[in-house]
């Protein structure tokens, strides 16, 4: 393997920074200017919302079937079982419904990206797109960055309710709780800065996801195997990304409301 | 086209009207590598420019300088009377729906049908209405003699079909000036004198100005030898004795400097040794 020189290192880690921010600008400025791609918008939310719904249900529900087993197990000791409403609902709204399905998405729909544009790059595509008068940037980023920032809003919304559904099932059928007594634990203990928080991060994943799904893919070089790299790229660092953002922003919401 | 006509990066007078494309002491690098070193050449309204060189000698890369695709380190580069340097990248959008480019691989979108490569830039410009985009994309079809492919998908062409669809796709808007990189490239015989012969139409029916890229020496020759006959709807070569076409010049490059540049005959009677053994 040939050894970079630590300037050289150095060097393209800025020029990769830069070139990400410009194209995550771009993708927002894509927004505001002409031509916009609303079919575009519907065909990639449909393919993103829709698609990912599946996995999205599962994850929830299984996540808030374990999350309130755990919580089991350790309230138990302290007799306070009923509490188990309350830690699966702010556990699930606040952190691993968008975290979760963060994930997920990164995983099904940033290396789609990825390895969709990175064929294209390598294929020419891209250049024959702004040969023929068209900014790759409106055309393809924006209607990606738009659509995974929408449907991660809703899909954090349906996993967290399938994580408090699948917490009810294992309280109700397997621990024996009231039902009534869990539905108004987890209804109650929610504050609004609880709320404010579960739908404010799942907006910034799916930008994260959405943006550096696109920069890995349009900046796959090598052919095929550049291709395959650039897509297992683009997962890695939107997963590790979205969870270093996630402790940032939850420090930041936490220290707003005091 | 306004806003780009009346872009500051515009030049006026008489060098506007008649280049289409001038490169005036171009260098560019890539990674250290002198790709092309102050090449300096003009490509006047109505001329073919066919350039040759070994694999790596930059010859696909003047054609993605003319468009603006890449920048280059040192130099100016005037496209159609604009100077594409200076050109901010939504201007270059503008300019480059007047320029038709055939890419080495074709470059089709592999996920739409043929009609909706070639209607691709129709499609674009929105304010065409759809039974006009139907039409253009049918005659422009029909020119490379592919309109029964319209449904299909690039995959499920040759690559020579591919190739004609790729001159299709740059020919439906009828643009100022064409590009086409290694158009024959991995071609049989026949099919690459099919090629041929719809460039020398394209040439000769609209005029449109043109650089190729070939490694094909023959292609070259064919083009300046030969001329579009419409009512026969072919190509035919030139009676003996008659000039060989004077819209066809010829272009060598070899490590990263313009070798050669000239018409048909002063090519076959050039002195220079590495010319000689390259036309051998």
């Amino acid at each position: 393997m040939e050894l970079t020189s630590p300037t050289e290192f150095a060097r393209e880690t800025v020029q990769s920074v830069q070139d990400y921010s410009v194209l995550a600008a771009r993708a927002i400025a894509g927004l505001f200017r002409r031509p916009r791609y609303f079919a575009d918008i519907v065909y990639q939310a449909d393919l993103i919302g829709f698609g990912s719904l599946p996995i999205v249900v599962l994850t929830g529900l299984f996540t808030g079937a374990v999350l309130a087993l755990n919580s089991a197990h350790t309230l138990q000791r302290f007799g306070s079982l009923s509490l188990i409403g309350q830690l699966v609902s702010v556990g699930m709204v606040t952190e691993l419904g968008p975290v979760l399905t963060g994930l997920m998405v990164a995983g099904r729909n940033a290396s789609g990206m990825a390895s969709e544009l990175g064929s294209m790059k390598v294929t020419e595509q891209i250049d024959a797109m702004r040969a023929l008068g068209t900014d790759p940037g409106k055309k393809l980023v924006t209607p990606r960055v738009v659509a995974t920032v929408f449907m991660m809003f809703f899909l954090s919304i349906i996993s967290d309710l399938l994580g408090l559904i699948g917490g009810f099932f294992v309280s109700y059928f397997m621990i024996g709780l009231d039902a009534n007594q869990y539905w108004t634990m987890t209804y109650q203990s929610l504050r609004n800065q609880d709320v404010e928080m579960g739908l404010i991060k799942p907006v910034l994943f799916g930008f994260i996801i959405a943006t550096i799904g696109c920069y890995y893919g349009l900046s796959a070089k090598g052919g095929t195997q550049g291709v395959g790299r650039a897509t297992t790229q683009a997962v890695v660092a939107a997963s590790v990304l979205i969870l270093i953002v996630d402790f940032f922003i939850t420090r930041l919401l936490m220290g707003l409301h005091g | 086209m306004n806003s780009v006509l009346s872009s500051s990066a515009a030049i006026t007078g008489d060098a506007g009207r008649h280049l289409a494309i001038t490169f005036e002491n171009v260098s560019i690098s890539f990674e250290g590598n002198q790709v092309l070193d102050g090449i300096s050449f003009v490509l006047q309204r109505g001329e073919t420019k066919v350039m040759f060189g070994v694999a790596g000698a930059g010859k696909s890369t003047i054609l993605k300088l003319a468009l603006g695709l890449i920048k280059p380190t040192r130099g100016s580069i005037y496209v159609l009377g604009h100077d594409v340097n200076q050109m901010s990248e939504d201007d270059l959008f503008e300019l480059r729906r007047n320029i038709g480019m055939v890419f080495q691989e074709s470059a089709l979108f592999d996920s739409l049908t043929v009609r909706e490569n070639v209607a691709y830039r129709l499609i674009e410009e929105k304010d065409i209405p759809p039974e006009e985009v139907e039409h253009r994309v049918r005659e422009a079809l029909r020119f490379v003699e592919l309109e029964h492919t319209l449904d299909l998908l690039p995959s499920e062409l040759s690559g020579g079909m591919r190739r004609r669809v790729a001159i299709a796709r740059a020919i439906v808007t009828q643009p100022e000036a064409l590009l086409y990189d290694s158009p024959t490239g991995g071609l049989d015989p026949i099919t690459s004198t099919r090629i041929i012969e719809l460039i020398v139409k394209q040439r000769d029916v609209y005029k449109t100005s043109a650089l190729m890229v070939t490694h094909r020496l023959q292609d070259g020759f064919i083009m300046a030898s030969h001329h579009f006959d419409q009512q026969a709807n072919k190509m035919v070569e030139n009676a003996p004795g008659q000039k060989l076409d004077a819209h066809t010049t010829f272009m060598i490059l070899r490590d990263g400097k313009i070798l050669f540049d000239g018409m048909a005959h002063e090519l076959a009677h050039t002195r220079n040794e590495y010319i000689k053994e390259y036309i051998a």
